[in-house]
């Protein structure tokens, strides 16, 4: 097959709405495929997409691949993945770009391995060579603690972008672009996997992700009853509480607690980590966070590296106080 | 008929070694190896050994752990023995040490699987805590036609399915998949159990099975690299942290407090 042009974006559009994610990656995309003079086309998936790739335009596609099938209606791995790879095969795209989201860190590296190409996976940041015209991308290793920079080393180029780290574009309802419906065959032999069953443990009150201020605990707690501490200042501030991996690996708290690099990925305005050391692996989660308040006993803990605000001393008498002014300020 | 397992299981750098010690060579691009600090077995294949004795604990199954790497510590690598696993099979060659490349390792992997036969469920860890792809076990699923199913909790083997209790952001999900299957898991299976006297006794008069490239059969396009790595770095971090002093730590809060109040997040 001959070598593909142009960037194709995986995008999401689950009930009808352009994911914020693929509007983010559009974003990227858009950089991406100005960079190299090409087009940028997104795929959407689904049984009706008009609203979608509409909105998809207004976001930057040159051009949208509405892929429709009625068992696409809502995500399923093997029928996506088959339809994903029948159309990256016909579109040839040099480079294919994707949201690591919680669907796309499953169906990337699995699309990646059906067209035999490498991929980039979680990427910060994608960016055009100027010198070879191939895709770089940034992503974080070692937990954090370090960066590589890959190109891919066959066509389509793939990487996967970490949500949260491009902002969307304005989007443009004037700006035109091509509505390509691509509809597919989807034998329902092609299912494997069957969810049987489906358990929320939704946490009350402000969801985590959606939290404009967070406090979060750590190891440094010592158990799960300072948790209700941390629930008190959350309310207060209208927010939501968070843990570390150590917190939750203890059982002090949830698995939809945790944040960082295998947990929930935030963008905070305020994170007020509570005896948090500030592992790299943690900081993976939180730090597009607009500011980070460090409480901790241990003042070269890496958490003050991170944070704009610091108090060092035991987090006990810390929270007690902030918490007691808190009220007083949100009673004002 | 017992349920033939396979655990695939990766020696990394310990990733609670000290922050200090993290050191990268730009020259040759990779993560200096710290001295007197041993490596461990990736802390999420622990957790894959795990599931898979869950299910010999409750039904007749046999567990082999399958490695790939240019060198091992075999102490640290038996480790998966110790608990309970019934054999190790390593697949050590210095064409080995490229571990950047998922699709390389993830072929490597999958031609010991086949060469071994047989296997019903394959159990991963979801990621390695050095390279943190999460790609390897997905791609072993797709070269051998595996069903798959990523991130559980819980796993179990019955009539034939696997059933598997598997994280989403909200909450968990039971999903059920037709045997041969490849599954990974997460830190919320829980605790990995501790090898016991016994166990430490057996690991340490079993002979690993060691293969190279060639034992493997392998073409040679196959393993062709899929990606370059340019440069490894350590991020800067530019934040300046500002501490909030006081009389006490009381007051610290209280002023902590006040100082968000002017700056006005809260």
């Amino acid at each position: 097959m001959a070598e593909g042009t142009g960037v194709l974006i995986i995008g999401e559009a689950p009930g009808g709405e352009l994911s914020l994610t693929t509007q983010e990656v559009l974003a990227a995309g858009r950089q991406v495929a100005d960079g190299l003079g090409q087009e940028l086309a997104v795929a959407l998936f689904g049984d009706t997409l008009e609203g979608p790739a509409r909105q998809a335009v207004a976001h930057g596609a040159d051009k949208v691949y509405a892929v429709t099938h009625p068992s696409l209606a809502a995500f399923q791995v093997e029928l996506y993945l088959s339809a994903m790879e029948t159309l990256c095969r016909e579109v040839n795209p040099g480079i294919i770009l994707m949201g690591r989201t919680n669907e796309g860190r499953e169906v990337a590296p699995r699309l990646a391995f059906r067209l035999g190409v490498g991929l980039a996976q979680d990427c910060l940041e994608v960016s055009v060579d100027a010198a070879s015209g191939k895709l770089l991308a940034n992503r974080p290793v070692y937990g954090g603690n370090a960066v590589a920079v890959l190109s891919c080393n066959y066509t389509p180029q793939m990487a996967a972008v970490r949500p949260k780290v491009y902002e969307p574009l304005e989007p443009d309802a004037s700006r035109a672009g091509e509505v390509i419906s691509f509809p597919v065959d989807l034998a329902d032999s092609l299912v494997r996997s069957r969810v049987i069953e489906v358990v929320k443990e939704e946490a009350e009150g402000v969801k985590l992700e959606d939290a404009s201020i967070v406090v979060a605990g750590g190891r440094g707690l010592g158990g799960p009853e300072p948790f209700a501490s941390l629930e008190e200042l959350a309310k207060l501030l209208g927010g939501a509480v968070g843990a570390s991996r150590a917190a939750v690996d203890s059982g002090w708290v949830p698995a939809n607690y945790q944040v960082g690099l295998t947990g929930k990925t935030i963008t905070p305005d305020l994170y007020i980590t509570i005896a948090i050391s500030g592992a790299s692996q943690h900081m993976a989660g939180c730090s597009g966070s607009k500011a980070i308040v460090a409480i901790n006993k241990d003042a070269e803990a890496n958490i003050f590296k991170e944070a704009r605000y610091g108090v060092v001393g035991d987090w006990e008498k810390v929270l007690t106080a902030l918490t007691e002014t808190v009220r007083e300020l949100v009673q004002d | 008929m017992p349920v033939k397992i396979a655990v695939l299981a990766k020696q990394v750098i310990d990733p609670e070694m000290p922050m200090a010690a993290f050191q990268i060579d730009a020259g040759a691009k990779r993560v200096v190896t710290p001295p007197n600090i041993p490596p461990v077995v990736n802390g999420f294949d622990e957790n894959a050994v795990e599931a898979a004795l869950q299910i010999k604990d409750a039904q007749e199954a046999s567990v082999t752990v399958i490695s790939a790497g240019s060198a091992f510590a075999l102490d640290v690598m038996k480790k998966p023995l110790s608990m309970g696993a019934d054999e190790l099979v390593l697949l050590q060659d210095d064409a080995f040490a490229n571990t950047v490349d998922s699709f390389f390792t993830a072929q490597l992997l999958a031609a010991a699987v086949r060469k071994l036969e047989g296997f019903d469920l394959i159990i991963c860890g979801r990621q390695a805590s050095d390279w943190d792809n999460a790609q390897v076990p997905l791609g072993v699923a797709e070269l051998l036609g595996l069903s798959c199913i990523a991130l559980g909790k819980k796993v179990d083997v019955r009539e034939g399915q696997v059933v598997m209790e598997r994280l989403i952001p909200d909450g968990y999900e039971v999903v059920e998949a037709p045997l041969p299957a490849l599954v990974t898991v997460s830190n919320e299976l829980g605790q990995p159990r501790y090898p016991t006297l016994r166990g430490i006794m057996a690991a340490t008069r079993k002979r690993p099975t060691i293969w190279s490239v060639a034992d493997l059969g392998l073409d040679a396009g196959l393993l062709e690299p899929r990606v370059t790595l340019h440069d490894l770095f350590v991020p800067v971090r530019n934040a300046e942290c500002e501490i909030i002093e006081g009389d006490d730590e009381a007051d610290a809060g209280r002023k902590l407090a006040l100082r968000l109040r002017e700056d006005k997040f809260i």
